[in-house]
């Protein structure tokens, strides 16, 4: 599907991109659009390629065919900011560094010359804090907090520089139910109150689906793109797996059931039963 | 009062010109290594501070075979080593670890040969003590001054770099996605370190300078929650034990006349007991119930 004709409103433009690694092709003919205030989810197996897709958006990975392009408010020319959550970030206990340490950090990290007082940047850091509601725990050596607390951290580290775009990779995998559900919906609300536009992988989707405005679904190297209404549906995603797929909802949870004989089949069932295996 | 102090502090200990050097250079030593301390143990680099100032008594060895300030001859050494170290572009901490181990080997076996030769073709006597475990008053007068240029320049370089280094030091994906450039806050650090660790060899010696460097720092990380205030306390607790040992040493020449102590094993022993007493135990925040943000 092509997205030449997006409009400037959008923070993210993937434009069927395809990207090659070793050799063999990891995701191909990829399109999606994401705009400013709109939260989605890369979701899909381990090995279906969302990583790839991450950093190709990223910029750490390029596209061989295709083009990501973001664009910030005006549309002007300039590197967009883009804000990074990495993988499995879990920091040691004995760092000396508060929750609010590390939320400064993200604003002033990359600058020459030690950290001079600065109610400016002491105003910012509180802001953040309590837009990730994160002021309970942010004097706490920010590596005795929870997975959930650290990740709150993280988010307002990455956020406190006002990026157009924050992506975020499987911010939930090492969370609880619950911790990763409450992440999930601050997300969402990040999304509209701070007008930047937010993209995470995951390859257990259920604590993202009341939340998420798009789901990007990758299967094989191809991925399904719309509302989560349009795109979790046994057609849609029977064409993408290239076999028969049953949607099931059951107790609120969406599984998603690939008909035997798929040889990636076993893959998906421990993906949809909510498995939380990392890759 | 006056009797008070004459127990503490034996007489001469304020006027005399070894002392003054111990103290000037005791203290950059002491100083550089509580700040850059702090980064090596938050960095997990303890194992590259020790071999720095391991290899670096090659140079040390080297510099009484050459007559030239030992402070050089320990800092050509250990700035050589750390820029190989860091240049060998390991990034797994298991290849790190092998390729400290390496240069660590190959230092020690050049201050095996440096020892020998001193011994043999100098008239230096106790040059191997000098350069493993240090002679804190044994320092020329005029290594005060090339050491506080040396702390200075360390200093200042920490200062420059606080931020990115303290960022990389933490995580280095977030540095990186933050636009540092990780790798080179990494040569640069490297370089800093084997200044520090070349300032506290000259002190307590090149095998003991991984005292004054991880000890202070691992107290400090025990109770600091701030990286100012952690910096601030390494600092502190370094300077104390440092100046406190050159005075206990000076005390020693009483206890058994003719015959004092080793600087350096009073300053161990004072880092070792500041350890002990407030630094094992981390404080640490139990972590919230499972479900609870």
């Amino acid at each position: 599907m092509a997205v030449r004709d997006a409009p400037t409103t959008s923070a993210l433009v993937v434009d069927r991109i395809e990207v090659v690694l070793g050799g063999r092709p990891i995701i191909s003919n990829v399109s999606f659009l994401l705009g400013r205030g709109e939260f989605a989810g890369v979701i899909g197996a381990n090995g279906a390629g969302k990583t790839t897709l991450l950093r190709t958006i990223l910029g750490l990975e390029r596209a061989s065919q295709g083009t990501v392009q973001i664009h910030d408010a005006t549309g002007s020319a300039g590197r967009p900011r883009v804000g990074y959550v990495p993988q499995k970030v879990l920091l040691d206990p004995s760092l000396p560094l508060r929750a609010r340490d590390l939320v400064a950090l993200g604003l002033d990290g990359h600058r020459l010359g030690l950290p001079l007082p600065s109610p400016a940047r002491d105003r910012l850091v509180a802001e953040m804090l309590e837009a990730v509601d994160a002021q309970d725990f942010a004097d706490e050596r920010v590596g005795t907090l929870s997975g959930g607390q650290q990740q709150r951290i993280l988010i307002a580290h990455a956020l406190i520089r006002r990026p157009v775009l924050l992506v975020m990779d499987e911010p939930l995998a090492s969370l609880d139910v619950h911790s990763a559900a409450s992440v999930a919906a601050l997300l969402a609300h990040l999304a509209k109150t701070q007008d930047v536009a937010i993209l995470l992988s995951a390859h257990d989707m259920n604590p993202l689906v009341g939340v998420m405005d798009r789901i990007v679904y990758l299967a094989n190297g191809h991925a399904a793109e719309g509302s989560v209404e349009e795109v979790l549906r046994g057609d849609v995603l029977s064409e993408l797996y290239g076999h028969h797929v049953d949607v099931i909802r059951v107790h609120d949870r969406i599984v998603v059931v690939v008909a035997p004989g798929d040889p990636s089949a076993t893959d998906h069932a421990t993906l949809l039963s909510g498995g939380r295996e990392t890759d | 009062m006056n009797r008070l102090l004459r127990i503490l502090v034996e007489p001469g200990f304020f006027t005399n010109g070894s002392v003054h050097t111990a103290l000037v250079v005791g203290a950059g030593a002491a100083l550089v290594s509580g700040v850059v301390g702090v980064f090596t143990v938050m960095r997990g680099q303890s194992f590259a501070g020790h071999a720095l100032s391991d290899v670096s008594s090659a140079g040390g060895s080297l510099s009484f075979l050459l007559r030239m300030n030992p402070l050089l001859g320990f800092l050509g050494m250990a700035a050589l080593a750390s820029g190989g170290m860091e240049l060998a572009g390991v990034r797994y901490a298991r290849g790190r670890d092998l390729a400290t181990g390496v240069v660590l080997g190959a230092g020690l076996g050049l201050a095996a040969l440096f020892l020998y030769l001193d011994s043999t073709f100098t008239t230096t006597t106790g040059a191997a003590i000098t350069v493993m475990f240090g002679s804190m008053f044994a320092i020329p007068a005029s290594t005060a001054i090339l050491a506080s240029l040396v702390g200075l320049v360390a200093l200042v370089a920490v200062a420059v770099l606080y931020r990115p280094l303290l960022l990389t030091s933490v995580h280095w994906e977030l540095a990186a996605v933050r636009g540092v450039r990780v790798g080179l806050i990494a040569l640069l650090y490297m370089l800093v370190l084997s200044l520090a660790v070349s300032l506290s060899a000259i002190t307590v010696g090149a095998i003991l300078s991984t005292a004054l460097l991880i000890g202070p720092a691992g107290t400090a990380l025990g109770v600091a929650r701030r990286p100012g205030s952690a910096v601030l306390l390494a600092c502190g607790i370094a300077l104390g034990a440092t100046w406190l040992g050159i005075l206990l040493a000076y005390d020693s020449g009483a206890w058994t006349p003719q015959h004092p102590w080793p600087v350096s094993f009073f300053v161990v022993a004072l880092l070792l007991l500041s350890y002990l007493a407030i630094g094992r135990s981390p404080r640490r925040v139990p972590r919230p119930a499972n479900g609870e943000m």
